[in-house]
């Protein structure tokens, strides 16, 4: 359910030059500018003295692979993937909903794991493929998934159902015959205010039973 | 006269079946565009700056930094200096820039400077004796009222029939010209009468709202065998669409403005929006694709969205986008008021209820509010109600699916349990004694009942107070009913079938995942005989024929209506083309299965597609209307019976409590698409799990802000909390010839009821309010013991 920071590799690992500050990079910088008190300056002339590369606060280059697309733009650091999703690119089956990783309907994969968009900034999203439920319809083609949220009517507004389908394909993809205890766990990240969890549920049953 | 009745069962090919969503595919690959979705050519990103605090006037307003930051294209002041802000979260100014970061920016350097006033967040029972009647406004009230979005006729009316505290002049007359006081309204205070108040006037948050006597009122309780009393009631809890409520706005003309809103009431929104932006509602479109949820908060533009529209003008037109942040959408956008009441009920030994006898109090905001129809269903003969309307600044009040109804359940319901426990009688059996007084609904009562008693295996699992205990695990079940109107909403149809065979429909209608598309749809395809893909709908646009608003269970009724008339009336002009080919009269023709053919003789007729062909150069046009007393019958009825039980387990050591079970039994006459109207109910179970444990708007009494605008504080039910569901729709005889009837709203009504019942039983205790949070549970059990104890 959660992006494990070890399994995503970041950009910085394999390409200092082009990509953007990791996580590890950022505490390293923020270690150090602690352990420097009431030094003059900006925190991130701090961190050039270290070394580590320094992007913003304006905008800077950065290139996604979104879909099996390419995609370029001028962000600054400070936009998260959810953002540069919708916004820049228009990409905009991830929702915004709470903006602070507590609904997942802004769910995408990144190596397969579900990663919440808006708990991620778009230059640490560099360099990994990313997919979002705009991919998980194959050449026009519905998931298994889709089609068994479709005939178990398991949207209605549908501002959630980009996460669920997402999060239902991670978790089927894992574990094609989820047991009750791991649908639990798997679908505790995405809410729903309508109430389609009905559908939802017999949506991952029939799936489940069928076979993806 | 063309019969515009809904088919007989046997000729329904569509109509009452289980038809897929036909917008789901969409939805499921992301590709279905709600308003937070769409990208204008050009679109700036709005942000507005908020009042803090609960109560205020605004001092000083300096937005020169804002505005000279790269970027920004224009700033707005939505809320004058000398304005008062009546709750925390308002508005004050606007920005548009270029990105949402400039426009976040640009918000930090906006300097207001505020004198705090006193406020109060407070819904606690109102101490004895508090209330002011209804009495003559002094200036703050008006400002009050202004600052709050009163209706200016209700304005009008309330100063024609009150009149006012002070001797107004010109000088006052000058400045609230200058704050943009309507001139009606201006007008209306100038013709008030003045009243001399003492003692500075009365300004009690606590207003006496209704005191109700009905039969012998509370006397009649000292004729009763038992009375019971209670304390129950319903918290104030939030819509929190997932989709936030929001615009963009751009002038296509220096007087012409289109408008992409996430709104319940497409046709509705021009109206509102020409006023403040004085131009002819005609000069406004509205369009909507899909909407995340509205829930009954989403029937007016909002300041904010008017506001969209003022800054787009300022930015050269561009199209200037505002979606409420979720914080804001939980403070200030959708409040479903709260309910509270002390309750006695007097029966008789036989469990004949004889009285009723109620002091209820609660809080829709700075409005107040009203008493919520309490004894709910059940008309008692004897009653006696005092209601205590409390002004506050929580925040707005808006329509909540069923608005007072799931407060009225909650409040009933319980007491009611309360009632029959104290006889020692089963529920199920005090109501079906009772049932009498429930009528004209009687009869659906007590089929539904024993339907829903057999779903849940009432009589096998139920038993009296606190006696289903296994360890800490107290079991129990509860119940409840409810009711609801419908009828149509007002609902025109722009229907073509075109030479080619294609069919359009066109209405300024809306889908809010209710199946609304699907159902118009269903009635188009089953009156043509043809399938549903044939069909073109045309919805979300204020452009198109007007429909209705969505709320109160009046959609389903109204586009239904006005569909079947416009396809009657287009089918048989097809007939009139078709017959001289067919070689008989038109009236002598039915469409079916995708044929146009004499009625039986299968052998003479013709496709739908060569039909067609005989329609000339020109398609067929109909246009359809509900109401629509020229064309009888009426196609829709009013006023449903639903019944609804749960199940629980709750752990008298943490005080959590799970539902394992619920079932609901739902009359909505005659059903359109069975498979989506199931799905309603089933999410309206979901709803009510959620509000019944979870939802609570917790206000700070300190801040008088709201303590948990997010969605980890404010909880909504998830996926592990939901039990098995029961649905089962009343069909068929009885029910199908009443006509269409909404189902948005009754369904959701009765679960908090019946799960707080359903916790009585378990524990023994009632729990008196909702959400039944672990901490209420605990105290509940924690006062029990006391009194046991003492």
């Amino acid at each position: 359910m959660h992006d494990d920071e070890d399994d995503l590799k970041h950009p910085s690992d394999n390409n200092q030059e082009r990509s953007g500050v990791s996580r590890r990079d950022f505490l390293k910088i923020s270690g150090i500018a602690a352990a420097v008190p009431a030094v003059a300056g900006a925190p991130t002339d701090l961190a050039a003295q270290t070394g580590a590369p320094v992007y913003g606060p304006g905008k800077v280059p950065m290139e996604f692979t979104i879909n099996g697309k390419t995609y370029k733009a001028q962000l600054e650091p400070r936009v998260t993937l959810l953002d540069a999703l919708r916004d820049e690119f228009e990409i905009t089956g991830a929702k915004r909903v709470c903006d602070r990783g507590e609904c997942g309907a802004c769910t995408v994969l990144i190596k397969g794991k579900t990663v919440y968009a808006c708990s991620i900034l778009a230059i640490e999203a560099q360099q990994t493929p990313i997919m979002t439920v705009e991919s998980i319809m194959a050449e026009g083609k519905l998931h298994p998934i889709q089609q068994a949220f479709i005939d178990n009517d398991a949207s209605q507004c549908g501002f959630c159902t980009p996460g669920f389908v997402v999060s239902c394909k991670a978790m089927l993809d894992a574990v094609p015959s989820p047991s009750a205890d791991q649908i639990r766990q798997h679908m505790s990240g995405n809410l729903c205010r309508c109430g389609t969890y009905e559908g939802i549920r017999k949506a991952i049953a029939q799936v489940a039973q069928k076979g993806a | 006269m063309a019969d515009y009745g809904w088919p007989k069962a046997e000729d329904r090919s569509l109509i009452g079946k289980r038809t897929t969503r036909v917008d789901a595919p969409a939805k499921v690959s992301g590709q279905a565009k709600y308003t937070y979705d769409t990208h204008r050519p050009g679109m700036l990103y709005g942000k507005i700056v908020r009042c803090p605090y609960a109560k205020a006037k605004i001092v000083s307003i300096d937005t020169s930094a804002a505005e000279k930051l790269a970027g920004v294209k224009a700033v707005h002041v939505i809320q004058k200096v000398g304005s008062t802000v009546q709750w925390a979260g308002d508005e004050v100014v606007a920005i548009a820039a270029v990105d949402e970061r400039v426009a976040d920016d640009a918000a930090r350097l906006v300097k207001i400077q505020y004198q705090k006033m006193p406020h109060f967040v407070s819904d606690a029972e109102p101490p004895k004796g508090a209330g002011d009647t209804a009495g003559p406004m002094s200036e703050d009230d008006i400002d009050d009222a202004i600052s709050n979005q009163m209706p200016d006729q209700q304005l009008i009316e309330y100063l024609g029939t009150h009149g006012v505290t002070f001797k107004a002049d010109a000088d006052y007359f000058k400045q609230v010209k200058e704050w943009g006081y309507p001139d009606p309204v201006i007008e209306a205070i100038r013709k008030a009468q003045f009243h001399e108040v003492k003692g500075g006037g009365g300004h009690s948050n606590y207003q006496r709202a209704a005191a109700i006597t009905q039969g012998e009122g509370a006397k009649a309780l000292a004729t009763a065998d038992v009375v019971s009393d209670g304390l129950y009631g319903a918290s104030a809890i939030t819509h929190c669409c997932l989709e936030s409520h929001g615009s963009i706005s751009e002038w296509t003309e220096p007087d012409k403005l289109f408008v992409h809103m996430s709104t319940q009431n497409v046709s509705g929104i021009p109206g509102q929006m020409a006023e403040p932006l004085k131009i002819p509602a005609a000069n406004i479109r509205v369009h909507q694709d899909h909407i995340g949820g509205g829930f009954g908060s989403k029937f007016s533009p909002d300041r904010w969205g008017v506001a969209t529209a003022e800054i787009s003008k300022k930015a050269d037109g561009k199209p200037v986008r505002i979606m409420l942040e979720r914080d804001t959408e939980l403070e200030i956008a959708g409040m479903r008021p709260s309910a509270f009441a002390r309750v006695k009920v007097g029966a008789k030994k036989d469990g004949t209820i004889v009285a009723w006898q109620s002091d209820s109090w609660g809080t829709g905001g700075p409005g107040g509010g009203g008493m919520p129809p309490i004894p709910y269903v059940f008309n008692i003969a004897n009653q006696e109600k005092n209601h205590t309307a409390i002004k506050t600044n929580q925040g707005p009040a808006r329509a909540w699916r069923a608005p007072s109804h799931p407060q009225a359940a909650a409040i009933t319901m319980c007491a009611l349990e309360d009632c029959a426990a104290k006889l020692e009688m089963d529920p199920v059996e005090f109501f079906l004694k009772n049932l009498d007084l429930a009528k004209p609904r009687t009869e659906i009562y007590r089929e539904e009942l024993g339907i829903a008693s057999d779903l849940m295996g009432w009589k096998q699992k139920w038993q009296p107070r606190g006696k289903n205990r296994s360890g800490n695990i107290a079991h129990g079940l509860g119940l409840s009913m409810h009711t609801w109107g419908g009828r149509g909403h007002n609902s025109d149809c722009d229907f073509t079938i075109n030479p080619d065979g294609s069919v359009e429909i066109k209405l300024g209608s809306q889908d809010l995942g209710t199946g609304t598309r699907t159902s118009i749809m269903v009635v188009a395809a089953d009156t043509l005989g043809i399938p549903l893909d044939q069909i073109k709908l045309f919805i979300g646009d204020s452009t198109y024929p007007v429909s209705g608003g969505s709320g109160g269970s009046t959609t389903i009724g109204g586009v239904s209506s006005s569909t079947r008339r416009a396809a009657v009336d287009a089918r048989d002009a097809l007939f009139a083309k078709v017959a001289p080919a067919l070689n008989v009269q038109p009236d002598q023709l039915e469409a079916v299965s995708g044929n146009i053919r004499v009625k039986g003789d299968s052998s003479r007729s013709l496709s739908w597609k060569d039909a067609c062909s005989k329609i000339g150069a020109m398609p067929i046009t109909s246009h359809g209307k509900n109401p629509d007393r020229a064309k009888p019958p009426d196609l829709t009825n009013s006023g449903v019976g639903g019944v609804q039980m749960a199940e629980v387990q709750v752990d008298v050591d943490t005080g959590i409590v799970q539902v394992k079970k619920m079932v609901a039994v739902q009359d909505c006459g005659l059903i359109i698409n069975l498979k989506t109207a199931e799905s309603q109910c089933y999410g309206a179970l979901i709803m009510g799990i959620s509000y019944a444990l979870f939802e609570e708007k917790i206000m700070d009494p300190v801040t008088g802000r709201m303590l948990n605008p997010n969605m980890q504080f404010y909880r909504l039910a998830g996926l592990n909390d939901i039990p098995e569901l029961v649905v089962h729709m009343m069909t068929g005889k009885g029910y199908d010839e009443r006509g269409v009837i909404g189902l948005g709203e009754p369904p959701v009504i009765s679960p908090g009821a019946a799960i707080a019942n359903a916790v009585a039983n378990a524990l023994g205790v009632r729990v008196p309010f909702l959400p039944l949070t672990p901490d209420r549970v605990l105290a509940a059990l924690q006062q029990n013991a006391k009194k046991g104890a003492a």
